[in-house]
């Protein structure tokens, strides 16, 4: 058959065969240019980060060629690692990140079980409620939040705002609607055989979650955490109007309010601090990506 | 109960009348033990998200003490002040043309990455989406650095091109022009993921059938790839709509509004007024103005994933 067509028209096929895959040969190294130029583009900033972290100030001020490191010295790295406010930032960072995804998980992970597959009365307006919840942004919450947790303080005597642990109250706000709606859709896709199974053998609605659902949906629970944990690390906003002492602050926040000085920028340290406080994400994406990945696109993609 | 009711019977017709007969107790339970499963979240949700949004619209109605109740005073204040329709421009500006390029850079780079050999998309895919794994005030801090007016390592590059200096953040258009870029740079990565992800559900079948019917590359695109893509690029974008038009890191750090509340969008100026001008009822009324929108993109983004659920 293949013969008989070319057979027919022998020499407009051919050049056209011919082309194409020549088409093809161009279209891939155009499309390897653009690549490079888009990551490019994509790794300017970070690599600007490393590459002024290794300059002391003086070369810094100096003004030569500013892609290029002359006398690299980690003097930046010692002297922010040796500081007692960078380390109280990042561990403020690091006990806020992980208690926020703790919390998340055990909110949304129960929650996401009850909705996917105990219909109930309200269920199903109960999920779309929460994809709502996940929508409302952060600049539209954070007004009415400080002017709530001040009255609370006026009330009971309790004063919240100014420590870092308030943050623990806000940021499952952030966490915890998507991550519910992102294990709904993995505890939907899970067959209702495994769990008819297991309530047969009479393990309670609890065993179902713990010994079944969690361990088959593990993967999405993963990318929920990386998700909780990315959010809660690079929140700003809140910490930003709730946290003020040095003391109390997380460490984009920390970063930004002690480094800056007045006019003074001291940049080697800024993009020190800057590149530390981007480690953490970025080592997770790193050895986690196709779980964070998942995490990404699970949002529209299951649901 | 249950499972001595299923020991009983192994015929198919005995299996659906026992669990009718204990279905009704089974209810009863089930449904208090899926309350009290998602009552945390319920909690959550109606304490710190419904509760505040309510809040914020009483307080929009206050006077600047808090003490005494004006009604529409804070708006009609806001509608007398050049500044206010300045930042709703600017939102606008900001928000669409931010929306639009990173949609179309996130096509375009998807295209490019679907288009080599499989073994090296990851890598591609993996260096592509480092902007959006950056905290973004952290990344902001860089791009500041890189538009420093004296340092700025961009001017020293094109310096050797005969193009200078540029007032990167120091000349109104040009900041509101920065801020966009940044901006792009974030978030450009999340369509080009979300893309590449729908570009990989679309059947192989359908671009042979078009290319035997001889399409061309732009037919194949226009009538395979896009209505393929539709849902994906409906929600994409309407949800980085409602995400841009929030924004708040990017433009606190890289301008706080500057030149002049030149770069001022909702979000940053309703914390200017609020938190930093201690006029909480006006940063509140500021910040609501963000609501119509979201709104709109809301109940699109609900259509679309309802519609969805529904074909599923």
């Amino acid at each position: 058959m293949t013969t008989m067509a070319i057979d027919k028209g022998a020499p407009t096929r051919k050049v056209k065969h011919g082309s194409m895959s020549r088409d093809r040969a161009w279209a891939l190294r155009w499309s390897y240019f653009f690549l490079t130029l888009f990551a490019i583009f994509s790794l300017v900033p970070p690599i600007y980060m490393l590459i002024t972290s290794l300059k002391s100030s003086a070369e810094i001020s100096a003004a030569t060629n500013p892609w290029w490191v002359f006398h690299p010295t980690l003097s930046n790295y010692v002297e922010l690692l040796t500081s007692n406010q960078f380390l109280t930032f990042f561990r403020n960072s690091a006990l806020v990140s992980i208690f926020v995804v703790t919390i998340t998980m055990l909110i949304s992970v129960p929650a996401a079980f009850a909705l996917a597959r105990m219909r109930f009365w309200g269920s199903a307006t109960l999920a779309t409620g929460v994809f709502l919840t996940y929508l409302i942004p952060d600049s539209l919450l954070f007004i009415p939040l400080f002017k709530m947790f001040a009255v609370i303080g006026d009330w009971t005597g309790i004063q919240l705002i100014n420590k870092w642990y308030v943050l623990l109250f806000i940021y499952p706000t952030l966490t915890v609607p998507f991550c519910t709606w992102i294990m709904i859709g993995y505890f939907a896709s899970i067959p209702k055989e495994l769990d008819e199974a297991a309530i047969i053998d009479g393990a309670s609605w609890f065993q179902t979650l713990t010994r079944i659902f969690i361990p088959v949906a593990l993967p999405g629970l993963i990318a929920a955490t990386i998700f909780a944990f990315t959010v809660s690390w690079a929140q700003f906003l809140y910490p930003l109007v709730f946290t003020t002492s040095t003391d109390q602050l997380v460490l984009p926040v920390g970063i930004i309010t002690t480094l800056i000085k007045g006019d003074v920028f001291n940049w080697g340290q800024i993009m020190t601090g800057a590149l530390l406080g981007a480690a953490p994400p970025l080592i997770i994406y790193a050895f986690l990506m196709d779980y964070y990945i998942a995490g990404l696109t699970a949002g529209a993609t299951k649901g | 109960m249950v499972d001595v009711a299923f020991q009983q019977g192994s015929v198919a017709s005995v299996r659906s009348t026992s669990k009718r007969s204990g279905l009704r107790t089974a209810l009863k339970r089930k449904s208090t033990v899926a309350f009290l499963m998602t009552l945390p979240l319920i909690l959550l949700v109606s304490i710190l998200v419904l509760y505040p949004a309510l809040y914020s619209l009483h307080l929009a109605t206050l006077n600047k003490a808090m003490s005494r109740f004006v009604g529409l005073g804070n708006f009609e204040f806001l509608f007398k002040r050049e500044t206010f329709w300045l930042v709703v421009r600017q939102s606008c500006i900001f928000a669409i043309s931010a929306v639009i390029f990173k949609a179309l850079i996130g096509f375009i780079v998807a295209h490019f990455v679907h288009n080599v050999p499989a073994k090296g998309q990851r890598k591609w895919r993996g260096m592509l989406l480092v902007p959006w794994v950056i905290p973004p005030a952290m990344s902001t801090l860089a791009w500041l650095w890189l538009f420093d007016p004296s340092y700025s390592a961009f001017n020293y590059t094109l310096s050797f091109f005969g193009i200078g200096p540029i007032p990167w953040t120091g000349d109104a258009y040009w900041a509101r022009f920065s801020v966009i870029l940044v901006n792009v740079w974030y978030g450009a990565p999340f369509f080009m993921i979300m893309y590449l992800a729908a570009l990989k559900s679309v059947p192989e079948q359908l671009y042979e059938a078009a290319a035997i019917d001889g399409a061309n590359w732009w037919q194949r695109i226009w009538y395979v790839t896009l209505p393929m893509m539709r849902n994906i690029i409906a929600i994409t974008t309407l949800f980085s709509l409602i995400v841009t038009f929030a924004n708040f890191d990017i433009v606190r750090i890289l301008t706080s509004g500057g030149p002049l509340d030149h770069t001022h969008i909702f979000a940053t100026w309703a914390f200017r007024v609020g938190i930093e001008g201690n006029d909480i009822p006006l940063g509140a009324s500021v910040s609501l103005f963000m609501v119509p929108i979201l709104a709109i993109a809301a109940i699109f983004i609900l259509r679309d994933v309802s519609k969805r659920g529904n074909e599923a």
